[in-house]
């Protein structure tokens, strides 16, 4: 039964309220969920409508009631009060009745739940991992096995600062979406590097937290082609309003173009780690790792922020032996918001770490080649 | 408890002398309110304190909804922002309604089961004590370098890991809270259990007392589990334990698990005193007895019960086995029973009454309404596939505010209106009363009903910023924010007033009350019941 059948069936009570329903996402007076694009999603969205409306039924009957009782069993009118007290047999009934109705919600939510653990026989798998504050995509087993890209959000700060106009997707927008083909299974295996964090896709009704240590699976098989927008949902920090999620589905054609592209970009853009770096070019090169992965703790200046966030202008760290300086960056240091880089490059490493021993106050004047990373790693 | 004189004059006005109180007289001034094991001065206390904390944490709740009322940031930075949310949860849980309930439990249980005092009174003045260090604590962690806890009042590591001595502050904090409640608790039963009035069987109790004596059973149950769990972090934070790291061979969600082993009984403690209140409030202004007293209890009794194993709904998007999730859920539905006997028997109750409609009544009636909104959407959060959309949104911050706000807070105010003119001996201001709740019950629904439809629009909670589509939705909120932290100066107004003067109340002001605490005399003695009634 699809919801617009139940909404009518409900009547024009029904119908009123419904106008609100299912619209374009985006509208600011949205009244339910996005338009579901996936089987599951669709699914969870009837049940929410048929449960919503079981809700305002009881509501009706129990404070249509009450209501009768309030204007007309009242002193000032000159209604005396009864005095009964109790009434086993009305007891029974009002404790059977919601018991059914429960088990009518309940029974397609069970279907539905089983369905959602189906992770099998998946045409594309994605690993997903959560970072503060970005997502990791490592394409793992399908067509686009071995693409891999970080994707952060491309709202700029003037934005979310009020120094210049908000664009339409606002705090939705990221520099890399994770490309799907549509009408595919795509199972996700989902975790994290440093601490909780959740993947939501209103759209794909998937939602799952991503745990450090732990990998979980979800999976969605898109219904049409287009742009889906959903964001981080577990508390994860300063920046958690700031991870976004774009999920852009394309017909199979366009994907395996896609897939071309990364392919030939990452056999361009890849850098022979033996190469042998100047110092310029280091410095060049880690100030754009710099300000993707580290720049929202110890800011553009290096001075951190007192109290949460480590300085890295006069560090210890920075000003000391480049072995430690590697380890920091590589193994971050437990129990603190210093996560482990471990997955950046051998090239971003060392041009980080070179970076940040040559800029601001620090002149400390060493550098180190990416080829030397490599026996840093544990 | 030798004192026999019950002629004390005022029961807790600001300026006793006592000088009528020869061989045990209280001291005056702060060392009056330090020694006190009084339990009508220490329940006083316990609800002033819950009243400061209910101002401290709504300003943090209007900060909050500050920086909200348009999208972008404006007001707050993003750690100071998520201090707020953290701190705000914790002092309105622990600090506000909590002591608040034990407040009216200190008050009320003494005087409607006959028992002359709490059956431990020292430890009475202990436990309330512990609060206030407690609340400094938290309070103070504001202060210190890197600011108060900041990983939401649920604290999940790793992210509590990370934080710094803030969160050590509140771990401490929340070590005494527990403390001061386990203590609260076992006074609470062995009163009820040993101190009532002859002739007062279990079956005769108040429902007020039933419920606190069920939710003093189940914080007995859960405080201890909520103490090892924070001891857990602490030692993941400076002993080298890796309970929660998983680098350590342990998990993170084992953290949950046990955190909501705790966190949703600890959701009923919070709500069955309220039942009890609004069970003695409707049944008054009905001019009725109580529909289905017995199962009342029973429901009540099953509601605790079905509390201590839903506890993973809370973390349906965990990634559970799917058995768990169908388990966690059918006992989560299940609850709805109970609830809806309740709510059927309060409609019962109401149905051919003779009624009026005082402010008690108003908070009750408030209360039954807005809630069962409350529990409806808490059934729709039941079901997995729905709560899997409506997880960490809006719509379920709009669900436990709809059960917290105008749930348990209804029922505070509502209690403290009905009881007010036995506690100061005058009648509180009708109209201002009437204007209070009205104005709460409008600014709230203004603040929190639009909060469903940002929920499922797919608005993330705990953010300090959000997409320009939920912009209108959270402008109409905040307005309602502010005007429902206003109208609580309201509420503080009547009650000083009331305490100053007034109309003197009659021993008994509610023409359809029956239970014990209206025979006592008015003014009330500052010990009551030193001659036990004989109940039949």
């Amino acid at each position: 039964m699809s919801s617009k059948v139940t909404a009518t069936l409900l009547g024009l009570l029904g119908l009123a309220f419904y106008s609100g329903m299912g619209i374009a996402a985006g509208d600011p007076y949205q009244l339910n969920f996005q338009e579901p694009q996936s089987i599951i999603a669709r699914e969870t969205y009837d049940q929410h409508i048929v449960a919503m409306w079981v809700c305002v039924g009881i509501f009706v009957v129990v404070f249509g009631a009450m209501l009768y009782s309030l204007i007309y069993h009242r002193k000032s009118v000159g209604y005396k009060a009864a005095n009964f007290h109790h009434s086993t047999t009305v007891e029974i009934i009002w404790t059977i009745i919601p018991f059914f109705i429960l088990i009518g919600m309940a029974y397609p939510a069970t279907k539905t739940i089983i369905a959602m653990k189906d992770t099998s026989s998946p045409d594309i798998t994605v690993k997903v991992t959560g970072y503060q504050w970005q997502w990791g995509y490592d394409y793992l087993v399908g067509e686009g096995s071995g693409i891999s890209f970080i994707s952060k959000t491309s709202t700029p700060l003037s934005q979310i600062y009020n120094k210049e106009a908000k664009g339409e997707h606002y705090l939705l927008e990221v520099d890399n979406p994770l490309v799907v083909p549509v009408g595919k299974k795509v199972r996700l295996l989902i975790t994290a590097n440093d601490v909780l964090h959740a993947w939501w896709v209103p759209a794909f009704a998937v939602k799952q937290d991503a745990i450090p240590g732990f990998i979980r699976d979800a999976w969605f098989t898109a219904d049409k082609v287009g742009t889906y927008r959903g964001s981080c949902v577990e508390l994860c920090g300063k920046d958690h309003a700031f991870m976004p999620i774009v999920v852009e589905v394309m017909e199979p054609a366009k994907y395996a173009q896609w897939v071309a592209e990364q392919k030939a970009k990452t056999a361009k853009t890849t850098i022979d780690v033996n190469k042998v770096f100047t110092m310029d070019e280091l410095k060049a090169e880690g100030e754009k790792v710099y300000a993707g992965n580290c720049v929202a703790c110890h800011q553009a200046n290096g001075k951190g922020i007192p109290g949460a966030f480590a300085a890295l202008d006069g560090s210890n760290i920075a000003n000391g032996p480049i072995e430690e300086h590697i380890g920091m960056v590589l193994n971050g240091k437990v129990n603190t918001a210093m996560a482990a880089y471990k997955h950046l490059s051998d090239v971003d490493v060392a041009a980080v770490v070179t970076y940040e021993r040559n800029a601001w106050g620090n002149t400390k004047g060493d550098l180190i080649q990416p080829s030397e990373i490599n026996r840093f790693r544990k | 408890m030798a004192a026999v004189h019950d002629d004390h004059g005022q029961a807790h006005g600001h300026d006793h002398g006592h000088d009528d109180h020869g061989h045990h007289g209280p001291p005056s001034g702060f060392m009056r309110w330090a020694t006190t094991t009084n339990h009508k001065d220490i329940g006083t206390m316990y609800l002033w304190f819950s009243f400061a904390m209910f101002l401290s944490g709504g300003v943090m709740a209007l900060m909050i909804r500050a920086e909200l009322f348009q999208p972008g940031m404006q007001l707050l930075e993003p750690e100071f922002f998520n201090q707020l949310t953290t701190m705000h949860g914790l002092v309105m849980v622990f600090g506000a309604i909590m002591p608040a309930f034990v407040g009216f439990a200190n008050w009320q249980v003494p005087l409607m089961i006959g028992a002359p005092d709490m059956a431990f009174a020292r430890m009475n003045n202990w436990s309330f004590w512990l609060l206030p260090p407690a609340a400094l604590l938290l309070m103070s962690s504001f202060l210190v370098p890197g600011g108060a806890a900041a990983g939401g009042w649920t604290f999940y590591p790793p992210l509590s890991v990370q934080m710094g001595m803030g969160m050590d502050m509140m771990i401490f904090a929340v070590h005494i809270l527990g403390a001061s409640s386990i203590m609260g608790s076992i006074n609470i039963i062995t009163t009820i259990l040993n101190m009532r009035a002859p002739g007062m069987s279990l079956m005769k109790m108040p429902l007020f007392v039933w419920t606190w004596l069920i939710t003093a059973y189940l914080l007995v149950l859960v405080m201890p589990v909520l103490a090892g769990t924070v001891t857990m972090l602490l030692t993941d934070r400076h002993f080298g334990t890796s309970f929660f790291n998983a680098a350590g061979g342990g998990d993170p969600i084992m953290f949950q698990h046990i955190f909501w082993f705790f966190g949703h009984p600890e959701v009923y403690i919070m709500i069955l005193p309220a039942f009890g209140i609004v069970s003695e409030i409707i049944p008054t202004f009905a001019r009725k007895p109580l529909f289905g007293y017995s199962s009342m209890v029973y429901a009540t009794a099953s509601i605790a019960i079905l509390s201590c194993i839903v506890w993973a709904h809370h973390m349906f998007t965990v990634g559970m086995p799917a058995t768990a999730q169908l388990f966690f859920m059918y006992a989560t539905m299940l609850i709805a029973i109970p609830t809806g006997v309740k709510v059927f028997n309060w409609t019962a109750t109401m149905w051919r009454g003779s009624m009026t409609f005082e402010t008690p009544m108003l908070f009750a009636i408030g209360f039954i309404f807005l809630f069962t909104i409350g529990g409806f959407s808490g059934v729709i959060c039941a079901i997995v596939p729905i709560d899997v959309q409506v997880q960490e949104t809006y719509y379920v911050i709009a669900h436990f505010h709809y059960v917290l706000v105008s749930g348990a807070l209804f029922s505070i105010f509502g209690g403290t209106y009905y009881w007010l003119p036995k506690w100061t001996g005058h009648m509180y201001d009708e109209s201002l009363g009437k204007l209070h709740f009205w104005m709460s019950f409008f600014f709230f629904n203004v603040t929190f009903f639009v909060q469903h439809f940002l929920g499922l629009a797919g608005m993330p909670r705990r953010v300090p910023d959000y997409a320009l589509q939920f912009a209108d939705f959270n402008m109409i909120s905040s307005i309602g924010a502010f005007g429902f932290g206003l109208s609580q100066l309201i509420f503080l107004f009547v009650i000083i007033k009331c305490i100053r003067g007034g109309e003197k109340a009659p021993a008994k002001p509610w023409e359809g009350s029956t239970t014990l605490e209206w025979d006592l005399p008015a003014p009330l003695p500052y010990h009551s019941w030193t001659t036990p009634p004989v109940v039949k």
